[in-house]
């Protein structure tokens, strides 16, 4: 058994990370609310905004949209990866990175390059050895403003004007509750009736009344729409980190609890072990005088 | 009398959800009221209000700074870029940015500015007009 000073270090040292593991687990928590908030407050955006495009998916407009059109003939695809900068938040990126690399290899099967738009340090580090990141933006922080993601997703929309991708999905957590959040994908271009989750009963064709012109009016919007899904993503992910970190935090602090009960037992027992030693010895000396 | 439902949403939160008889907005183009039955119709919004009006109760006035609107059979959808309730307006904020806006357009730099600032301006200066109407 090991001697009894080392123990009593062992056990201070877990004391210590234990004190660390709780600080962050109280910090985490109090950022996850405001960050729940926020995402509260911007959820009803996005899905107004994804009904609409799904709505203006089902019409048969004048003018057809490059955004809505299907393409058959797909070369190669684009995957927006949101992830988080920091680490410490349980399994959230690493199950976030096996569903894109599930869908990748599916792509890659079937002869389709990938091409990644990442957001948060954690997927640039993780996806650079496969050496497709087209563009990449970190550094958020808490409060993610859009403007801070326009450029990587304006970037993503360009390639895809341009024919270079011709789909283009977003990988993201959904945030379930606080003890769950999921990965969760999601095809952002070309936009398809399945975002409207089909409230239109419609049996005969039908347009809209575009004020002013259908060209303007659709790029501004299907503009919009692929900018407030980003960002959508982008403030659900930083609500699933809070909630990843804290529960992790919780679950190191609790371990740390174990840890030290059982390396106390163990410090009391090699206490003992040298008491009775001692006794023995002092019986055994008595005896031989 | 008929309703159709209307939701006004922003990017920072959901300002109005519920059964309306008659809808008011500012189109890019002129302003639109929509009642029930109107045809699906898509359109931009400029800076001004949104006017609701529903059986029995006060009408409510809701200021958009721009945005999208949606028509459909039984559904109304507007995307505002920000919008506020009209009694919420901070007017000291809109005459000090509307007299920045004016202050930008008079020292002119690149068009650049002169486009952020006339937009800003255009905010404003609805704003204060919308302020104006409910006081009298």
């Amino acid at each position: 058994m090991a001697g009894s000073k080392e123990i009593k270090a062992k056990i201070g040292s877990v004391k210590n990370t234990q004190k660390i593991t709780k600080a962050m687990e109280m910090v985490a928590a109090s950022k996850m609310r405001k960050a729940q908030e926020r995402m509260l407050a911007s959820r009803p955006y996005a899905e107004k905004m994804r009904q609409v495009i799904g709505h203006l998916s089902e019409a048969n407009p004048e003018y057809q949209h490059p955004y809505v059109l299907p393409r058959e003939d797909v070369k190669k695809v684009g995957i927006i990866v949101v992830s988080t900068d920091r680490g410490l938040c349980g399994g959230l990126n690493v199950n976030l990175f096996k569903q894109v690399l599930k869908t990748m290899k599916e792509w890659q099967d079937k002869g389709v390059e990938v091409e990644l738009t990442t957001i948060g340090k954690k997927a640039s580090a993780f996806f650079r050895r496969f050496g497709n990141i087209a563009s990449h933006v970190e550094g958020l922080g808490d409060t993610p403003h859009l403007n801070d993601i326009l450029g990587a997703v304006s970037g993503a929309l360009k390639a895809y004007d341009k024919g270079d991708i011709d789909r283009l999905f977003i990988v993201q957590n959904e945030f379930v509750n606080t003890m769950t959040q999921k990965p969760k994908q999601l095809q952002l271009l070309p936009a398809d009736a399945s975002l409207g989750e089909g409230d239109l009963e419609t049996e005969h064709s039908w347009d809209y009344i575009y004020e002013p012109s259908a060209e303007e009016l659709l790029d501004g919007i299907l503009k919009r729409y692929v900018e407030s899904q980003v960002y959508q993503a982008v403030v659900d992910n930083v609500a699933c980190e809070m909630s990843a970190r804290m529960i992790a935090m919780k679950a190191a602090t609790d371990n740390a609890g174990d840890l030290i009960r059982s390396l106390n037992l163990q410090y009391n027992k090699a206490r003992q072990a040298a008491i009775t030693q001692e006794l023995s010895e002092i019986v055994g000396g008595a005896a031989a005088v | 009398m008929s309703t159709i439902q209307v939701n006004i949403v922003s990017a920072e939160t959901e300002l109005f959800s519920g059964e309306v008889s008659l809808l008011v907005a500012p189109g890019a183009q002129g302003e639109l009221g929509i009642k029930p039955k109107h045809a699906p119709l898509l359109t931009n919004l400029k800076p001004g209000e949104v006017r609701i009006k529903r059986d029995g109760q006060e009408d409510e006035n809701i200021f958009v700074s721009g945005g999208y609107l949606e028509v459909q059979p039984n559904v109304v959808t507007i995307l505002a870029d920000t919008a506020v309730r009209a009694h919420d307006i901070d007017e000291a904020a809109a005459i000090e940015a509307k007299q920045r806006a004016e202050e930008a357009l008079a020292n002119r730099k690149s068009d650049m500015d002169v486009a952020h600032a006339q937009a800003e301006l255009a905010i404003a200066a609805a704003q204060l007009e919308l302020l104006r109407k409910l006081r009298r």
